[in-house]
């Protein structure tokens, strides 16, 4: 317990100390989410319509930005070796480093999206929906993207090639998501199903991804 | 220690890329016994040292730890020192040394203070120990990762290259932990170019795949 809490600190201290990680992830949904109305004209009840979809693909590519410093500097200074030889089995490091990634990004993309969401106004009566299904959708978001983290270790340019691995697995995210979203808004369907799809995903990832990036870290180790 | 352990390696064989870097390796470590790990560059001292702490996979041969309480903690019984200090930058010296009693220390009710004091000294670390670790010099550095050892005491000690940058009296402070380490007991595997203190109880030479 004690080595599982002092890894999971760790990284959130470290996120918030190696500056950056946070400030430009959430810069970076800033500006994106910004400059969409100024490329679509200010017909509100377009950015109305569209304003949950563009929240989410900005969220993606958001947390994309930090997504390749779940592993990249633990392996690049040799801590990795260290994590690797504790006490925790390597799935283990891997799923609390990237439950660091999704406090450290995804928590505070979900709770900055309802107010992006004024620049495209978005409905006031989506807005708890949206920012449940993303604290729901974003798990999931971390822990698939530190499988793309692990399996780019040690490549240059790897972000790029990080997002081409992860962003194609992150279509059922993004489908249910504004589903659940629109279904809240315009109806008639409820939003509890695709909801819990979102649900399901993530609890998915929580068990599936650590394992796949575990195996792709043993290989970088080499 | 618990109870006397021995790191036993029979006919250990290893590839990398293609090239067999040594095959046939056997050698018996007891409790309290140093091996120096000598050879020419790219003998695969290092491949050794990271093959028995776990981090690469032989493909010949046993590597056993015996009188250790369960099958398979080899990789937990062991402390590696690479080239890479696996330290923190943006953590202070303390910080750094804490995570690792955190981490290694294995849930140790009262591991963490006493022991990052212990270590802070034995390295003479204890004056830095408030500042950011990314502002030490390299000799400093490898001082931090050599105090890992002390925080985290584990049976098995691995060093690749120990003293690379550091000072005199730092080599001094680096015999005396090795001579201590072995003295409770423990056995250490070092590979090391410059000559240290310490008493050995043999070399392995590699590259040519002898005991000598």
């Amino acid at each position: 317990m004690r080595p599982a809490l002092a890894l999971l600190l760790r990284d959130i201290k470290l996120a918030w100390r190696e500056g950056g990680a946070i400030g430009t992830t959430l810069g970076f949904y800033l500006v994106v989410v910004a400059i969409t109305p100024l490329g679509l004209g200010p017909d509100l009840n377009l950015l109305s319509r569209i304003a949950a979809g563009v929240l989410w693909v900005a969220l993606l590519l958001a947390s994309l930005l930090s997504a390749d410093r779940i592993f990249h500097n633990d392996y690049e200074d040799g801590t990795l070796d260290m994590l690797a030889m504790g006490p925790l089995p390597l799935p283990l490091v891997a799923a609390l480093k990237s439950l660091a990634h999704w406090i450290t990004t995804g928590v505070p993309l979900a709770l900055l999206a309802p107010i992006l969401g004024l620049l495209l106004n978005l409905p006031i009566n989506a807005v708890p929906w949206l920012v449940l299904a993303m604290l729901a959708g974003t798990p999931s978001v971390s822990f698939v993207a530190a499988i793309g983290a692990s399996l780019t270790l040690g490549l240059r340019r790897s972000g790029v090639l990080l997002a081409l691995l992860v962003l194609p697995l992150y279509v059922p995210v993004l489908i249910f998501g504004v589903a659940t979203v629109s279904a809240a808004t315009t109806g008639p369907a409820s939003p509890w199903p695709p909801f819990l799809m979102l649900c399901a995903l993530s609890l998915a990832s929580l068990v599936l991804a650590p394992i796949a990036a575990a195996a792709a870290l043993r290989t970088a180790m080499r | 220690m618990a109870q006397p352990i021995s790191l036993i390696a029979h006919d250990l064989g290893c590839q990398r890329g293609g090239r067999t870097l040594f095959q046939g390796l056997s050698f018996a470590l007891g409790a309290g016994q140093a091996l120096l790990v000598s050879g020419p560059n790219g003998a695969g001292k290092t491949t050794l040292l990271r093959l028995i702490a776990g981090l690469l996979p032989w493909q010949a041969g046993r590597l056993s730890l015996e009188g250790a309480d369960e099958e398979g903690a080899l990789p937990e019984s062991c402390a590696y020192v690479g080239h890479l200090n696996g330290i923190k930058a943006a953590q202070s010296v303390r910080e750094n040394l804490a995570f690792t009693a955190d981490f290694l220390g294995g849930g140790r009710v009262g591991a963490g203070r006493e022991s990052v004091e212990s270590a802070l000294a034995a390295f003479g670390l204890g004056s830095l120990a408030h500042l950011p670790a990314g502002l030490l010099s390299a000799g400093q550095k490898r001082k931090l990762a050599l105090s890992r050892l002390v925080v985290a005491p584990r049976p098995i000690w691995l060093l690749d290259e120990p003293s690379v940058s550091l000072d005199a009296s730092a080599v001094k402070a680096l015999d005396a932990a090795i001579g201590k380490h072995l003295k409770e007991g423990g056995l250490a595997m070092v590979a090391s170019h410059t000559p240290l203190k310490v008493r050995f109880a043999g070399t392995l030479v590699l590259g040519e795949g002898r005991l000598g």
